[in-house]
Order: structure tokens, then C-alpha cells, then sequence
């Protein structure tokens, strides 16, 4: 170790693997339904762009887990964006593609992708 | 009790021992890291080991007799193929510890401290292993057997004497 | 690197070690693997989480969820239920995570409400076996700081003003030890670590060993700066496998990072450090003896002064210092001395660790600030005696220390209070005795223990303590005259004044505290000539 930089370097990559134990409750929280149907609809490739996605983009305040059947089969895979102080926005007919747009529009720079929530399937 | 120690068949042990205490020769405060590692390659510490010691290091037998006896983890007399060890730390105690010694005592006809004659057996009351969620504790080697009652005990004993 | 979206924390303590803890990782391990799960689930090996009453404990984040008495068969319906389909697993829950239905997180858990955890900060939090955890919760950022933008005397000052006081018994105040040990003559000093932890009953230096490793060597590291020595020792109980092996890691780690060895962060500090067995002998927790052992003597200890400070180890100034003492010094140091005395107590900021034992229903390991009563501790974070029984007494400090009854349950815990109260903070042993516990059996059972541990240098503890055991079997074998109490108490009190060192000097309190609450109970003894609690066997050893 010859410097503080060096160290703080470590630090801040290390940070992103343990950030999920501390916390909780603050930064975004993204949840997959993740019952048999997601699952089959194809949630776990889903839930995974997302994961890589967060950790190439350095999120280490966002939180990606998952839940049991979110209830609307038919638009499975689906996954739901908590962002604080906001209304809890629910994408549906979810790809690893269409994951990452979410990512990069909504999560990172703040603008929901209206196109692919429930309201616009509806 | 009567324990022989064999020279011959130690002699790859007491090679082993020498090459040991050639690597702490220059620490400075070498007689405990030897005596550790000596116990852990003999399973005790004979006499005849402290006298290899003794000459190996320099440092007088005497000097290497009262540090050996002063310290409860090291046992002039072989252990047992099985050690039990009896927690008595005060959470245990007060959850019925002394009990479990007094069966195991009785059962094996072995006092705390000593060694069964065929080898198989040893008893040690022992200071808190930090189990005080699982009080009292008994352990037989590896295996930790927790919040355990007295009459439990001769059939965990069975277990280990064939 | 991956990002998980899911950490399996599986407390990897002694006590749940005890109950197969190391089994249950397997098996996650393995079905994970098999589930195709193991890019998103990552499985960690801790330190202790505390309760150990409720062991093996299994906590899921990013829920929190707090499982308890986990076995090898529930393993595949968390998996299932929990980490496939996002379901918690309530039944399998601590009792108090899980409130008319309602679940609640591990730090919700009255266990952990009134705690406060700066010693036990990354217990149960990072994977003690890498040095990359403990640096993404600021690990080394405070040795980085000292050597980059402090001088040795700011890092003294700043530690004496903190008010931290030694956390193995004494209450030493920390800063001025370190810096009389910093004025001290001599080319060579050293810093010492005592982690021969023997009172009968506490475990939290192990703990700290275990869950945190490098938060001592990061202190020692600091106070190898501040007191101008380059080598360290830690003196570590023997009976402590698992804690050894994780520190021997930690340091191995430490080295490779070029947090110990030469020019840590490029300055010209150079410092390094060394592991010492203990060999099961409890006299060795008194700086002197540990002293002796290190020097491969038979551990007796020495008079004082000369103090460590000035002639310690190989008769060069040496700093001593306890294994808790040192996991709030890097804190200190990053936070400054202000955030410290904000919590605790006056004269005695900070917290402390406890081991919470005996009849109580969260048997573990607490941390709380000083100034907490003893009734918060017994009946909030301890949550009460099992089986509806009265509390009797708590006894601190164990066999050095005294009984504290339930008059005194308002207490705030704090060192001077203890005291006060005729008991002492000790190293943080807890032990709670309710109405069925003789009182005089247990002030026989820590004289046991003190004439066993007596290294037989000084007469009045290695005989003195002997005769006093012998009275004390004399009355709980029902063989006891009224004489006898009047003996033991005077006894006690030569044995107390005479004693070369603390082991007997603190020896009579045991028997002195209950005499002076319990009188009855002894008087009861010695007038029914047998032991007035009857299920408790006569004892003669």
C-alpha cells in the first residue's frame, strides 16, 4: 500500500459488493416477480442483464431482488422500479434488452421508459 | 499410571521435532511456539521430549519442566483417542456443568485430568469454549454435543467405545 | 466482480460452529450450485451475530431476514421459498422477527434496538476472511490518514481525549498509556495485544478475532505509530482455533496489501506482527505474567513497577492494550474524538461489550453504551429469565468481580458505578443467576477456579485463596459453624490487601459480595448444616 489513493480505490470497488448488507431502505430498489410463470416467461435472464448492468454502471445504491408473482401473468417477465420519493413504476414484457434501456433511461438518468410500463400494455 | 515412551517407533516424530525447532531457533522467545508444536506432533510431552528440547535449545530441563507443568494445555501423559472436555465456565456451571462431570467420571471410572489405561478416553473440565448459547457443553474430540443433560450421556458414550 | 442480488450472511462464531453452522454453508453452496443460482446468491462466512441462543443464525439480505435455528433440512426451502420465489421462510424466523405476522428486519429485533455497535461493528456484517470487506467499510482509512496527515503525538492526543478507557477490566484511560509508553526511553519498543481472554463466561475478544481480525491489526498499526515500535505480538488463548486461524489470515492478507511491513503508505513507517499461543493458564490476562509467557517463561507476574511502559518485553517499553480496546481505536481515529464521547457516559464514553450468559433467554454477545441500566440489558436486549423464574443476581467481572442484586437493577453500567455497587465492569462477563442458584455454591465455584488458575508465586493468593476454599466446601458440604463466615471475611479482605498482582488481590470479591448480600443464605447453610436449595447436589470435589 504506498498511497491513501490506493486504498480508496479498493474501497470504493469493494463497496459495490457488500453495499447490500447496509442501507436499506435508501437508493433504488428494483424487484422481479420471480414465481414459476416469471420464471418461465424468461424472468431469470432478466433479472441477471440487470445485475451485470448495475455493477458495468457502478449502482451500488441500487437493489435488485426478487418477489413471487407479481399477479399479471400474461405480462410476465415483469419487474417493478421503487425510487424514493417517487410512484413505484411497473415494466412489463421485460427482455434483457429492453432491461438494460430501463437501466440506462430510468435508473440512471431519471426518465421513466413509458413505452414499456404496464400503463402503455394495457 | 504407566505411559513408555518408544524411541524407535518416534523416530520420524522426534526428526520432525528437531526440523521445528531449527525454524524458531532465532526467534526471540522460542520455548512456547516449540512446546506448542511439540505437543501437537507427540500428542504430549514425555520427558524424553522436554530432554531433546533441552539440549536443542539450551535451556535447562528444569527450566522447560516448569514451564511444560505450568500451563494447563500441556499434558505430560498421552491423551486419549477420545477427549472429553466437560465445559466449566461459569455459564455451563450455572446450567448444570458439574453434573455432566461427575457421569462421565462414574461411568468411565476416570478422573478430569487423567486417561483412561487402554488409551481410548480422556477427561479435561474446561475453561468457557464460548458455546454459552448451548449451555451446558460437552465436546469428545470434534463433535459438540449442547444443552445436554446428564442421563444423556451413556449413550453418547456407547458411541465411542468400539 | 459480480454483483449478487442476494447475500447469504451464515454466522461462522464459535458457538454456532458448535452447532454445525460450517454444515449448513455446504449444503447452501452446494444447492445453489446446483439451482443455477450461484451468480446471484453469494454465500458469506461471518463473524458472531450476537445471539447465540439462537444459533445457528442465517441472515438474508437485502431483506435482512433473520433466521435462527437453522438446520441442514431447511436449507432447501430457503433456497426455494426465499431466494427462488422471494417468499421469507416464517417459521423459520427468530421468535422476535416476527411480530403478529408482521416481519421485521435483523436490526429491528429488539436484540438489536438498544445496541450500539462500534467494537462489533463489522461482526456478522463482512466476511472476516477478506481484507476487501473490511476495507469497503472504511478499513485502514484511519491508518491511511494517521501516517499521511498526522503527527504520533495528534494521534495520542486524540485517543487521550476520546476518554477511552481499557476495555479488559481496568479502565486504564488508553491515551495516557500510550503516552507514557511513547515518552519512554529505548530503541525498541513494542505493542502488545492481550487476547487471553479467561474470565469463565466472556467471549468478545474471541468474537471481535473472529468477526473483525483487521480492526486490531489496523489499531496496533496506529499505535505502532504513535508509541514509535515496528513489531507487535498478539497473545492469544490456545483454546481459540478458530480465532487464530482467521488472525493468521488477516495478518497474511495485511502483508500482501502492504498494510503491514515496510513504508506503509509510503512513509517510512515500518511495521509488522507476530502471533503468541497462550497455553491455558488464566493468570496470563495480567500484563506481567503475559509478559513472562511471551518470553517463554512460565507465566508469573512480575511486580510493578517497573511498568510495562517502561520495562515490558525483553525489557524494552512496551504498550499493552485488550482486544476491544483496540477495535475502537480506528474509529476514533477516522471519527475523532468528539463522535466517541458523544456516546456513553461522561467518565466513561463509548460502549461496551457484554457476554450476556447464565438463565437468561438471549444468551450472546451485546454491545451498549455505557450509562445503559442493567434492567435495560437483563429484560430488553436480554429479554428476561426463561421459564417465568425471579432474577436473583447478575454477576460482573467474574471471578474477580461481585453479584449485583435487584436493588441495584437501575444502575447505569458504566466503570466507576460498578464499582460503586461492589462489583466491577470486568472484561464483560454477564452471568444472570435466578432463585433457584445457590449463592454460596457460586462463590465456591469462582474460588474453585481461582485456586486452580493461582500461579503460586505470592503466599497469601496461593494459600490464602486455598483456605478460603476449603472454609467455603466446609459450609456447602454442611459441615459449617458460625465461626466460619467471620473467618472468611477476614480472610478476604489480607488476601485482598497483600496479593502481588490482580488475579489475587480481586480473588475474595466473589465471596465477599455474596457474603455481604446473600448473609442469609450462607447463615442458612451453616445452620440447617446443609444447602438450603435441594436439588443442588452437596458438593465435594
Amino acid at each position: 500500500m504506498k498511497s491513501l489513493e490506493e486504498l480508496k480505490k479498493i474501497r470504493e470497488e469493494s463497496l459495490k459488493k457488500i453495499n447490500l448488507r447496509k442501507d436499506r431502505g435508501e437508493g433504488t430498489r428494483i424487484v422481479v416477480g420471480m414465481a414459476t410463470c416469471g420464471i418461465s416467461a424468461g424472468a431469470r435472464p432478466v433479472l441477471m442483464s440487470l445485475l451485470e448492468e448495475a455493477d458495468k454502471r457502478n449502482l451500488g445504491d441500487v437493489q435488485v431482488t426478487q418477489t413471487g408473482c407479481i399477479g399479471v401473468c400474461r405480462l410476465e417477465p415483469i419487474f417493478e422500479v421503487y425510487k424514493p420519493g417517487e410512484e413505484k413504476v411497473t415494466y412489463v414484457n421485460m427482455t434483457p434488452e429492453k432491461a438494460r434501456k430501463v437501466m440506462a433511461e430510468h435508473i440512471v438518468n431519471g426518465n421513466v421508459v413509458t413505452e414499456y410500463t404496464i400503463g402503455a400494455a394495457e | 499410571m504407566g505411559f513408555k515412551f518408544d524411541w524407535e517407533e518416534n523416530k520420524e516424530k522426534i526428526e520432525t521435532l528437531k526440523e521445528v525447532i531449527e525454524e524458531n531457533r532465532s526467534k526471540k522467545g522460542s520455548l512456547m511456539p516449540v512446546l506448542h508444536r511439540a505437543q501437537k506432533i507427540f500428542g504430549y510431552l514425555p520427558i524424553e521430549v522436554q530432554s531433546i528440547i533441552s539440549e536443542e535449545l539450551n535451556v535447562p530441563l528444569a527450566e522447560i519442566y516448569g514451564v511444560a507443568t505450568f500451563y494447563s494445555q500441556f499434558s505430560l501423559i498421552p491423551k486419549g483417542k477420545y477427549q472429553i472436555g466437560v465445559c466449566l465456565g461459569t455459564a455451563c456451571y450455572v446450567k448444570g456443568s458439574q453434573s455432566l462431570v461427575d457421569k462421565v467420571k462414574k461411568e468411565l471410572n476416570l478422573e478430569v485430568d487423567g486417561t483412561t489405561a487402554d488409551g481410548k478416553f480422556s477427561l479435561q473440565a474446561t475453561r468457557c469454549i464460548g458455546a454459552c448459547g448451548l449451555a451446558p457443553v460437552m465436546t469428545v474430540n470434534e463433535d459438540v454435543y449442547g444443552k445436554l443433560k446428564s442421563d444423556e450421556i451413556p449413550k453418547i458414550l456407547k458411541k465411542y467405545m468400539d | 466482480m459480480n454483483i449478487y442480488r442476494s447475500h447469504v450472511l451464515i454466522c461462522g462464531g464459535t458457538g454456532c460452529t458448535s452447532s454445525k453452522s460450517d454444515k449448513l454453508q455446504e449444503k447452501f453452496e452446494k444447492l445453489l450450485v446446483e439451482k443455477e443460482l450461484d451468480k446471484e446468491v453469494k454465500v458469506v462466512r461471518t463473524g458472531c451475530f450476537g445471539l447465540c441462543e439462537a444459533g445457528p443464525i442465517i441472515i438474508v439480505y437485502p431483506e435482512g431476514s433473520f433466521y435462527s435455528q437453522v438446520k441442514i433440512d431447511d436449507v432447501e426451502e430457503i433456497i426455494e421459498e426465499h431466494l427462488l420465489k422471494g417468499r421469507i421462510v416464517k417459521r423459520l424466523l427468530f421468535k422476535d422477527a416476527i411480530v403478529e405476522d408482521i416481519v421485521k428486519s435483523v436490526d429491528e429485533v429488539d436484540f438489536y434496538k438498544k445496541q450500539k455497535r462500534i467494537a462489533l461493528k463489522n461482526c456478522g456484517v463482512i466476511n472476516p476472511e477478506d481484507i476487501d470487506e473490511y476495507i469497503a467499510l472504511d478499513g485502514y482509512l484511519a491508518l491511511g490518514k494517521a501516517l499521511t496527515e498526522m503527527t504520533p503525538e495528534e494521534v495520542i492526543e486524540t485517543v487521550k481525549d476520546s476518554g477511552l478507557r481499557g476495555r479488559g477490566g481496568g479502565g486504564f484511560p488508553t491515551g495516557l498509556k500510550w503516552g507514557f509508553t511513547a515518552k519512554a526511553e529505548g530503541n525498541q519498543k513494542y505493542v502488545l495485544c492481550n487476547a487471553d481472554e479467561g474470565d469463565p463466561g466472556a467471549f468478545m475478544d474471541r468474537s471481535i478475532l473472529e468477526g473483525d481480525p483487521h480492526s486490531v491489526i489496523e489499531a496496533m498499526a496506529l499505535a505502532g505509530y504513535a508509541i514509535g515500535s515496528n513489531q507487535g505480538y498478539v497473545y492469544i488463548r490456545a483454546e481459540y482455533p478458530i480465532a487464530v486461524e482467521r488472525l493468521q489470515i488477516a495478518i497474511n492478507q495485511a502483508r500482501e496489501k502492504g498494510l503491514l511491513g515496510k513504508n506503509i503508505f509510503g512513509s517510512d513507517f515500518d511495521f509488522d506482527m507476530e502471533i503468541r499461543l497462550g497455553a491455558g493458564a488464566f493468570v496470563c490476562g495480567e500484563e506481567t505474567a503475559l509478559i513472562a509467557s511471551i518470553e517463554g517463561e512460565r507465566g508469573m507476574p512480575r511486580n510493578k513497577p517497573p511498568y510495562p511502559a517502561n520495562k515490558g518485553l525483553w525489557q524494552k517499553p512496551t504498550l499493552i492494550n485488550n482486544v476491544e480496546t483496540y477495535a475502537n481505536v480506528a474509529q476514533i481515529i477516522l471519527h475523532g474524538a468528539d463522535w466517541f464521547k458523544e456516546m456513553g457516559t461522561e467518565k466513561s464514553p463509548g460502549t461496551k461489550v457484554f457476554a450476556l450468559g447464565g438463565k437468561i433467554n438471549n444468551t450472546g454477545l451485546i454491545e451498549i453504551p455505557m450509562g445503559t441500566t442493567l434492567r435495560e440489558v437483563i429484560y430488553e436486549v436480554g429479554g428476561g429469565i426463561p421459564n417465568g423464574k425471579k432474577f436473583k443476581a447478575v454477576q460482573t467481572g467474574g471471578p474477580s468481580g461481585g453479584c449485583i442484586t435487584s436493588e441495584s437493577l437501575d444502575t447505569p453500567i458504566d466503570f466507576d458505578s460498578l464499582t460503586s455497587i461492589g462489583s466491577m465492569m470486568g472484561s464483560g462477563g454477564m452471568i444472570v443467576m435466578d432463585e433457584d442458584d445457590c449463592m454460596v455454591d457460586i462463590a465456591r465455584f469462582f474460588l474453585d477456579f481461582t485456586v486452580e488458575e493461582s500461579c503460586g508465586k505470592c503466599p497469601p493468593c496461593r494459600i490464602g485463596t486455598k483456605r478460603m476454599l476449603e472454609i467455603l466446601e466446609k459450609i456447602t458440604s454442611g459441615k459449617g459453624e458460625p465461626e466460619d463466615l467471620d473467618r472468611l471475611e477476614r480472610l478476604a479482605e489480607n488476601i485482598k490487601v497483600s496479593s502481588l498482582c490482580g488475579l489475587g488481590q480481586t480473588a475474595p470479591n466473589p465471596v465477599l459480595s455474596t457474603l455481604k448480600h446473600f448473609r442469609h443464605e450462607y447463615e442458612a447453610h451453616v445452620n440447617e448444616k446443609r444447602c438450603p436449595f435441594p436439588h443442588l447436589r452437596i458438593n465435594s470435589i
